[in-house]
C-alpha cells in the first residue's frame, strides 16, 4: 500500500490546491488581519513604543506578523479537512485502494503551499510600509526554513481539530490562542517592560525565540542560542502534534 | 483480483453496537457471483452499518466476513481493490467540475486514459453537457448519477449501493436500474439496499430483509412471495399507476 503513496498524495494535492485556486479569498482573508494589525501596530501604536532597538517599528514586529499570518491561515486546513469528512468524499477515497494516509498528507502540504503564498503576501505589503531587510540569501534560507518547520509544526495541531470537530466553528476555533500567543511574547514589545509572571512566560513560550531569531536574520545580526531554541520548539511540536493527530486518524480511519 | 472461487460475499455472524444500541445482532448472508442482491429494511435497520463493514469503513464487533474471497478485518487492501462504494449520500467533490471528479478517482485506482474514461461515463450517465460545470451547480439527481459514475470507475468485481435510487425522479430512477443490470451482465455482483421494494423486485436475484439486527427472509422474489398464502384471483380493470402516466407524459421509453 506504500507503494501509491507519492503518487496519490500527488494527485490529492493537485485536488486541494484547485479547491484554494478556484476561492482564492481564503488566502486573502487570511494575510487581511496579519495586515491590518501591521497597519494599525505601525501607524497607531507605533509612535508610542518603544522597542530601544532603533530600527523602524515594521522591522521589529514583522516577525511576530508573520507568525500571526500562519496561526490564522491554519484555521483553513482544519476546515477544508473537516468538510471533506462531513461531504462523505473522506469515506470514498478510504473504499478505495488508495494509500492510507495519502489524504491527510495532501492537506499538509496544501496548508503548507496556502500559508506560503499568504506569507509572501504580507511580507510584500510590509516591503510597501517600508520594511528593509539586511539579510544575505543564507539568512533569508534560514528564515524560509524556520517558517517552514512552524508551519507544519501549527498544521499537524490542525489536523486535529479538522478530524475530531463536531461543527465547522469547532474546526477552526482552536486559532484564536494560537494568534493570541504573539500577543504575549517580544513580537511587539520587549519583554522586559511585562510584570513578573507574564514576563517569564513571555521569555519562555515558543514565539519569544522564533521570533527573536527572524528578528536577527533579517537585520543581519548574528542569532546566537536563539534559534536553536526556536528549532527544538518547532521540532518538538511537530513531532507531538504528528503523532497525536495519526493516532486520532487511525482511529478515525478503522 | 479474480483467482478467488466461491460467493462474491459471505456473511457470517455479524454483530455491531453503536455503545448500547445494538444494530446488527448475527447477521449472516451470501451473495453468488454475478448476481444483484437486495438488502431491505426500514429506517434505521442497520442496511448502512452492514454496508459500512463490508467496504472496510467500520470493523464489525463480531463474526465474519468476506468480500471477493478476501477477510474485510485481515485483508481490508485487497477488499478495497475488489470493490466500489457508492454510500448512501453523495460523495462528490462539489468544487471540482464533474469531469474533474471522475478524473481524480480514476488516477487514484491507478488507471491508464483518465480522461478518456472520464468522457466515457459522462456520456453513459447523460452527462456530457454539464460535465465542465462545477458539481455545486448539479441538481440532486446530477449529482448522484455522477457519485454513481465515479463508483464504476475501474470496473471492480463487487459494487455496493446504498440506497442508490432515493430522490432521483422516475427516469433517473430507470436509468440507475438499467446501470445495474449492465452491471450484473457484465459480471460484477451487486449488493444494493433500498427501502423500495418495487426496486427490489425490479433488480434483485435475490432479496434478504433486515429486521431487528438478523435476516429474517432471504430467497428469490418467488420464494419471499410463497412466504405468503397464495394469491386470490381477482378481476379488476387495470388502472395506469401514477408512474406510468408520468413516464408517459415526460416522454420515456419505459
Ligand atoms: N456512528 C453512529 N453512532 C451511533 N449510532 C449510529 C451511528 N451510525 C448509525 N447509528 C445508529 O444505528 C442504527 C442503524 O443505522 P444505519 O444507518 O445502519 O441504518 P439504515 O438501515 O441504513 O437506515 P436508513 O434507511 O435510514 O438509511 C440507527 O439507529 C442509527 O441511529
Ligand atoms: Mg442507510
Amino acid at each position: 500500500m506504500a507503494k501509491h503513496f507519492f503518487g496519490d498524495t500527488t494527485v490529492l494535492l493537485g485536488r486541494s490546491l484547485r479547491h484554494i485556486t478556484r476561492s482564492p479569498d481564503t488566502i486573502i482573508t487570511t494575510a487581511i488581519m496579519p495586515v491590518a494589525l501591521m497597519l494599525m501596530f505601525v501607524y497607531v501604536f507605533g509612535g508610542a513604543i518603544s522597542t530601544g532597538s532603533g530600527t523602524p517599528y515594521v522591522n521589529y514586529m514583522l516577525p511576530g506578523i508573520l507568525l500571526i499570518t500562519v496561526a490564522s491561515g491554519i484555521a483553513y486546513t482544519a476546515y477544508r479537512l473537516f468538510m471533506d469528512l462531513q461531504g462523505g468524499i473522506f469515506e470514498r477515497f478510504q473504499s478505495m485502494p488508495t494509500a492510507r494516509s495519502s489524504v491527510l498528507w495532501a492537506h499538509v502540504l496544501t496548508s503548507l503551499v496556502a500559508n506560503l503564498v499568504s506569507l509572501v503576501v504580507v511580507m510584500l505589503v510590509a516591503l510597501l510600509m517600508g520594511f528593509r531587510s539586511a539579510a544575505g540569501v543564507p539568512a533569508w534560507l534560514a528564515v524560509a526554513g524556520i517558517l517552514t518547520l512552524f508551519t507544519l509544526a501549527l498544521t499537524w495541531i490542525a489536523v486535529i481539530p479538522g478530524l475530531t470537530a463536531k461543527t465547522m466553528e469547532g474546526a477552526s476555533a482552536f486559532s484564536y490562542p494560537l494568534i493570541f500567543l504573539p500577543f504575549l511574547s517580544s513580537a511587539f514589545v520587549p519583554t522586559g517592560t511585562m510584570p513578573g509572571p507574564l514576563r517569564v512566560f513571555a521569555e519562555n513560550q515558543p514565539v519569544t525565540s522564533i521570533v527573536n531569531a527572524v528578528r536577527a536574520l533579517f537585520a543581519g545580526q548574528p542569532v546566537g542560542d536563539d534559534i536553536w531554541v526556536a528549532l527544538a520548539w518547532c521540532a518538538g511540536i511537530l513531532v507531538v502534534a504528528y503523532g497525536f493527530a495519526m493516532r486520532v486518524y487511525r482511529r478515525r480511519i478503522t | 483480483m479474480t483467482n478467488q472461487q466461491g460467493p462474491a460475499i459471505q456473511v457470517n455472524g455479524l454483530e455491531k453496537s453503536y455503545k448500547e444500541l445494538r444494530v446488527l445482532r448475527g447477521v449472516s448472508f451470501e451473495v453468488a457471483r454475478g448476481s444483484i442482491f437486495a438488502l431491505l429494511g426500514s429506517n434505521g435497520a442497520g442496511k448502512t452499518t452492514a454496508v459500512k463493514i463490508l467496504s472496510t469503513l467500520l470493523k464489525a464487533d463480531a463474526g465474519t466476513a468476506r468480500v471477493n474471497g478476501f477477510d474485510v478485518a485481515a485483508q481490508a487492501a485487497d477488499v478495497r481493490e475488489s470493490i466500489s462504494l457508492t454510500g448512501q449520500f453523495a460523495a462528490v467533490d462539489e468544487i471540482l467540475s464533474g469531469r474533474e471528479n471522475l478524473v481524480l478517482v480514476a488516477r487514484l485506482r491507478h488507471l491508464k486514459d483518465p480522461g478518456g474514461i472520464a468522457d466515457d461515463l459522462l456520456r453513459r450517465f447523460s452527462l456530457t453537457e454539464a460535465g465542465g460545470r462545477r458539481v455545486a451547480t448539479y441538481s440532486g439527481g446530477m449529482r448522484r448519477r455522477l457519485d454513481i459514475a465515479m463508483s464504476l470507475i475501474g470496473e471492480p468485481p463487487v459494487i455496493f449501493l446504498d440506497e442508490p435510487t432515493t430522490g432521483l425522479d422516475p427516469q433517473a430512477r430507470i436509468e440507475v436500474w438499467q446501470a445495474v443490470k449492465d452491471l450484473a451482465a457484465g459480471g460484477a455482483t451487486v449488493l444494493l439496499t433500498t427501502q423500495y421494494l418495487d426496486e427490489a423486485e425490479q433488480l434483485a436475484d435475490r432479496i434478504a430483509i433486515l429486521h431487528e439486527g438478523r435476516i429474517i427472509v432471504n430467497g428469490t422474489l418467488a420464494e419471499l412471495k410463497r412466504l405468503l398464502p397464495p394469491a386470490k384471483v381477482e378481476y379488476v380493470e387495470k388502472q395506469p399507476s401514477l408512474e406510468d402516466v408520468f413516464l408517459s407524459l415526460v416522454g420515456t421509453k419505459a
